[in-house]
């Protein structure tokens, strides 16, 4: 044998392990070196053609606001038995902590996502400024919020307790990451849009958030009382989809003139409890819902 | 710190630490006739001009009497190690009538479901509750282990337990706690980030306290399903 | 010049080392020697990036949740600001058993002085197969940078342990790691490839290419370990390449062979995974055995004791190094009865390992002992090693094991076998090679304060590892404090990690004592040691092709303080007249009589001898 054959058999051993490495990487979601930095990742995404949005003059800029209502009774809140963490249970002097996935005043619901699904063309800026998810007490604050494709979403630990970030979306890249130590903060942005990506935190079992990504600013959570409103929209035709853990979605179409405010309500009943919530992108060919969307609904509502 | 076994508070304990401490003893015998003759003849044999090395290149009877005696002493630490093994993991010693329950382990919690008031697991009284192991002294107990995720490991120090959670896999084990008192699960396989935290209460109670602990419970879980 | 046939490849080489451009000499050489050199310096290097690896590791438990001085440096993915995250803790305990099983102290072992002793020793002029040899070691520096350039990547190095247990090492969602833990398979499938070739090499040659004259039990005790070390390799390789693939295939195209929730089993990782792992610890073990008795027999100046039994034992632990893989999985979930069966055969191979031990203190019996660095260094061995051994007595023990499983008193037990063991063995075999090797000698004081510093911050960092275990601290644990039985043992966990870093220390002054040696050590004889085996006999460095004749071999290998001599060693390869017996017990043996050894001088090995001048 001559060397010759050798030097070849080393060299196609080398485009063997090469090669497995890349094709593991691609298959693991999880492939190739993508910066950590917002403006990148900002850039990524299947955005729509590069036009850019349209600038709504404040003159004429719609707003669609309303309410979310709930037919029935929300179910007894559960108490949150904090006793292993001291640092957290201490935090509340108001009466033991419980669960948050059903909350509102009689006749509302909150933690409701609204956005707006369809009507919405071009791209938006991305803001500057960061979304805070904390970690206060052992829980997520807020539980249930938006940001724009982009983003930097700047999580925050407030206790002096371990929490982990764990967030498994089906459009965006995972992440688990840890913060052992009161102060500490991670930057993590999503490069394209879903509604919604669940974060828990495995430490804490009861902890549970939603984050809603989306590629425009429209969009908005529903209060104690239900409310919730999306302002600044150019005059238009919109389907408004409303989103909530336990209940799942509604949506309907609203039009808005120059200037105008349109209202509209969301009913959810008691009733709808279980429903098959959705769990992947907007805007985007919708999939069947495949058994792996049912399981992450079944953890996030925490029975 | 200093060198001891934690505090035993169960029965498979007292058998675990005399045998800990009997292999202590042998092993700390061989430790020092080794290292003691090395020494020794790394005194006695240094070397000196103008001497020279005995030439030998072995001894058959000394070849058996070292394979020997290790042999023996090891096959005696194997069959007085595997009746106590049989004693406390042996598919006979499960005791009837124990107190069963189901531990699940999930990233980074335990979760103990009691059998409720009926005593039997798998019917709708059972309750559950995360991150706290409690059970009644001098009454054997048995513990059907679970996982959802990751491989975990059940480790209770003062009770001598250890056993690893297993995904797809029940794996029962059982123990008897002498003492009271409140100690920890912790987890013994690494299992993620959050390994390090993966701790629930355990509470040894008195008899009559667990009676009333778990009346309560069980009465709570009634009330609210 | 010189131009001898090699005729188990064919291929003419070359004694004397001219005409040959600085590629093929010192890169893609197809020396033995280069190539065992080679394997040094990656070895030595993987060794530093396993022990700075330790330092991290060693900070975060001495001083928890402490910012690391001037960590400041580490990107926010694995301290922030110097604080080291549980995540980035993972990786390092993963990387460092990695690194240092697999990149460190098996190449050490076996990479290093297989490569460069095995011809050497049994008189041939290089390897069966040389290029295959330049495979091996060249298949290992991709896997060496892939394995390190997974630090760089999104998620991380690796962090499911050394071990990689499934389902952690295979749901990225579990570990948060993906790409960092399929890197760290392809890059151990890639190195085991090499490990393969090396193995096959080794193994073609010793049969194959000894000197006439060199029986079996002629040769040194070093190359009889590496050749079953070999062997153990061959067979026990393949299954973890395997087991890796299914594990990569879990994580990537959706096989479930380790995910129970289509039918996977977890268990199925670990007995592949052991089946492997526990001969790779006799892989680990067994050349180091083979170096000290070299080391002990030359520094007590006297044969080896009980040569036959060393060899057998050797043979012994490497067969039942197979069926006690059970061992580690006693509290795995494994029927307990199966536990029995591994619990007898594991406490049995505790024999072979033992008559090992006893057989090294009969040589120092009435030796003329030399105190160099080698000696020091395998002495050393035998006393860590013999702790490390009866450590495991209790691991053993079943129920025991109960107890101390995943403890630290099993990271005391693995460190005091592979660091006190093993790699206090590769040190004694550096100090007594490198005038081989180098041509230059390492200054004889400079190496004593390395052995005395080494031998004692190893102690006082590993031997308290025992009583931590003991008072139930868990493996791989980030913060202990976390625990309440763990509540009054940091003063402890600080002073083994100063001792820790000031072993680093001493892992630094070796490295700087080497290189200095390697440039301005004094001139080495062809034999500083006057020892007895063949590799003594050529010249320090000996050249290109080894021998311009091939030896011819007479005596066993340990002919130390000869009755029939003054001087007190006589050389496998001299005086044909003087009769050193071929059996321990039984008076001197005639020479050549083709007894059970088949111990032919000269004639048979025909073809073995084509030397053309």
């Amino acid at each position: 044998m001559t060397r010759k054959d050798w030097t070849r058999g080393i060299s196609a051993l080398w485009v063997v392990a090469i090669a497995a490495c890349g094709g593991g990487g691609d298959a693991g979601g999880a492939g190739g070196a993508e910066s950590a930095g917002g403006e990148d990742a900002a850039a990524g995404g299947d955005a729509a053609p590069a036009a850019a949005a349209p600038a709504v003059d404040p003159a004429v800029a719609a707003t669609i606001a309303g309410g979310v209502e709930f037919a029935g009774v929300h179910p007894a809140m559960t108490e949150i038995d904090m006793s292993e963490e001291p640092v957290c249970l201490d935090k509340y002097n108001q009466g033991p902590p419980t669960t948050e996935n059903a909350v509102g005043m009689d006749g509302r619901l909150a933690n409701v996502f609204v956005y707006v699904k369809e009507g919405v063309s071009g791209e938006y800026p991305t803001p500057s400024e960061p979304v805070l998810l904390n970690q206060e007490a052992c829980r997520y604050l807020p539980h249930v919020q938006g940001l724009q494709v982009g983003q930097t979403l700047l999580i925050k630990n407030s206790d002096a307790v371990l929490h982990n970030i764990n967030t498994q979306p089906t459009a965006n890249r995972g992440f688990n990451i840890s913060q052992p130590q009161a102060g500490m903060e991670s930057r993590r942005e999503f490069s394209r849009p879903e509604v919604m990506i669940p974060v828990k935190c495995d430490v804490h079992g009861w902890m549970s958030s939603y984050v809603g990504v989306v590629s425009h600013p429209y969009f908005s959570v529903s209060d104690m009382d239900g409310s919730f409103s999306i302002g600044s929209l150019p005059p238009g035709t919109y389907t408004v989809e409303a989103w909530h853990e336990l209940y799942g979605t509604l949506s309907q179409e609203v039009t808005v003139g120059e200037g105008e405010t349109a209202s509209i309500t969301f009913g959810y009943s008691a009733d709808m409890a279980n429903a098959d919530v959705p769990m992947e992108e907007p805007l985007v060919i919708r999939h069947a819902h495949a058994g792996e969307h049912e399981t992450a609904v079944v953890a996030g509502a925490g029975r | 710190m200093d060198w001891s076994l934690p505090l035993n508070a169960s029965t498979q304990g007292e058998a675990i630490d005399s045998l800990f401490w009997l292999i202590f003893w042998i092993t700390v015998t061989a430790l020092v006739i080794v290292e003691a003759g090395v020494l020794w003849f790394l005194w006695k044999y240094r070397g000196r001009k103008g001497r020279k090395a005995r030439y030998t290149h072995g001894n058959a009877t000394a070849e058996i009497i070292w394979t020997a005696i290790p042999a023996l002493v090891m096959v005696f630490l194997g069959i007085y190690s595997g009746r106590i093994w049989a004693n406390i993991r042996g598919i006979d010693s499960f005791p009837e009538n124990a107190l069963t329950l189901e531990v699940v382990a999930k990233q980074f919690e335990w979760n103990v479901t009691y059998p409720g008031a009926d005593r039997m697991l798998g019917n709708t009284d059972d309750f559950t509750i995360r991150n706290r192991f409690e059970i009644p002294v001098n009454e054997p107990v048995v513990v059907m282990l679970e996982s959802e995720d990751a491989i975990h490991s059940f480790f209770i120090p003062e009770l001598r337990v250890k056993q690893d959670a297993v995904p797809g896999m029940t794996v029962p084990i059982w123990f008897q706690a002498i003492e009271t008192g409140e100690f920890q699960i912790a987890c013994a396989e690494l299992c993620g980030l959050g390994h390090y935290r993966m701790r629930a209460r355990v509470v040894v109670h008195e008899p009559d306290s667990f009676e009333a602990w778990y009346a309560e419970r069980s009465a709570a879980a009634t009330a609210s399903p | 010049m010189a131009t001898i046939v090699a005729e188990a490849t064919g291929t003419p080489v070359l004694a004397d080392e001219h005409h040959m451009p600085f590629i093929r000499k010192y890169v893609f050489s197809t020396d033995h020697k280069v190539i065992g050199i080679q394997f040094l310096f990656m070895s030595l290097f993987f060794l530093l990036v396993g022990g700075l690896l330790s330092v991290l590791i060693r900070y975060q438990l001495g001083w928890p949740g402490k910012a690391i001085p001037g960590g400041g440096a580490f990107p926010e993915t694995m301290a922030p600001g110097g604080i080291i995250l549980p995540e980035f803790y993972n990786s390092l305990v993963t990387m460092h058993g990695t690194f240092m099983v697999f990149f460190a102290i098996m190449p050490l072992l076996v990479g290093v002085y297989a490569n460069y002793l095995i011809p050497l020793q049994i008189g041939a002029h290089d390897m069966a197969f040389p290029k295959l040899n330049m495979a091996s070691f060249w298949i290992s520096i991709p896997a060496g940078i892939l394995m390190m350039a997974s630090f760089a990547v999104e998620g991380g190095a690796a962090g499911a342990g050394w071990t990689s247990y499934a389902p952690l090492s295979a749901r990225p969602d579990l570990s948060g790691v993906s790409l960092g833990q399929q890197m760290w398979i392809v890059s151990l499938v890639v190195l085991g490839l090499g490990s393969l070739l090396g193995a096959v090499n080794y193994i073609t040659t010793i049969i194959n290419n000894r000197a006439p004259g060199m029986t079996w039990f002629r040769l040194p005790l070093a190359t009889w370990a590496l050749f079953i070390t070999a062997i153990l390799i061959l067979l026990a390789m393949p299954v973890l390449s395997a087991a890796m693939i299914m594990l990569l295939f879990d994580q990537t195209i959706g096989t479930n062979f380790y995910l129970p929730s289509l039918g996977g089993q977890p268990l199925l990782w670990q007995h592949l995974f052991w089946f492997f792992g526990h001969p790779e610890v006799y892989i680990l073990i067994l050349p180091a055995m083979g170096f000290v008795s070299e080391i002990i027999s030359n520094g007590s100046r006297k044969p080896i004791f009980g040569y036959h039994s060393m060899v057998f034992a050797i043979i012994g632990i490497a067969f039942m190094g197979f069926i006690v893989w059970g061992h580690h999985m006693f509290q795995s979930g494994m029927n307990p009865a199966l536990g029995m069966s591994f619990m007898i055969a594991t406490l049995v191979i505790a024999v072979p390992s033992a008559i090992q031990v006893f057989n090294l203190m009969g040589t120092l019996w009435e030796g003329n002992i030399q105190f160099h660095t080698p000696m020091l260094f395998a002495v050393g061995f035998v006393m860590l090693f013999v702790i490390g051994g009866l450590s495991g007595v209790y691991m053993a023990s079943t129920p025991v094991d109960i107890f101390i499983h995943d403890t630290y008193f099993i990271v005391a037990h693995i460190h005091y076998v592979l660091l006190g063991g093993s790699l206090f063995a590769i040190f004694g075999a550096i100090y007594y090679w490198f005038p081989k090797m180098f041509g230059r000698m390492i200054n004889d004081t400079a190496g004593k304060i390395h052995f005395f510093a080494t031998f004692i911050l190893f102690n006082l960092t590993f031997f308290p590892m025992h009583g931590l275990g003991m008072k139930g601290m868990m493996r791989r644990i980030y913060d202990p404090a976390q625990y309440e039985h763990l509540s009054d043992i940091q003063d402890t966990n600080t002073m083994v990690s100063i001792a820790a870093i000031a072993l680093f220390a001493t892992g630094i002054y070796f490295l700087v004592i080497f290189f200095w040696s390697l440039f301005k050590g004094k001139r080495a004889p062809a034999n500083p040691w006057n020892a007895t085996t063949l590799e003594w006999q050529t010249p320090s460095p000996p050249k290109h092709g080894n021998w311009l004749e091939i030896p011819v071999v007479y005596h066993g290998p340990y002919e130390y303080s000869h009755p029939d001599m003054d001087r007190d060693w006589l050389a496998q390869n001299e005086r044909p007249d003087i009769v050193s017996p071929a059996h321990p017990g039984r008076t001197a043996q005639a020479q050549g009589g083709g007894g059970s050894d088949g111990g032919a001088v000269t004639g048979h090995h025909h073809g073995r001898s084509g030397v053309s001048a």
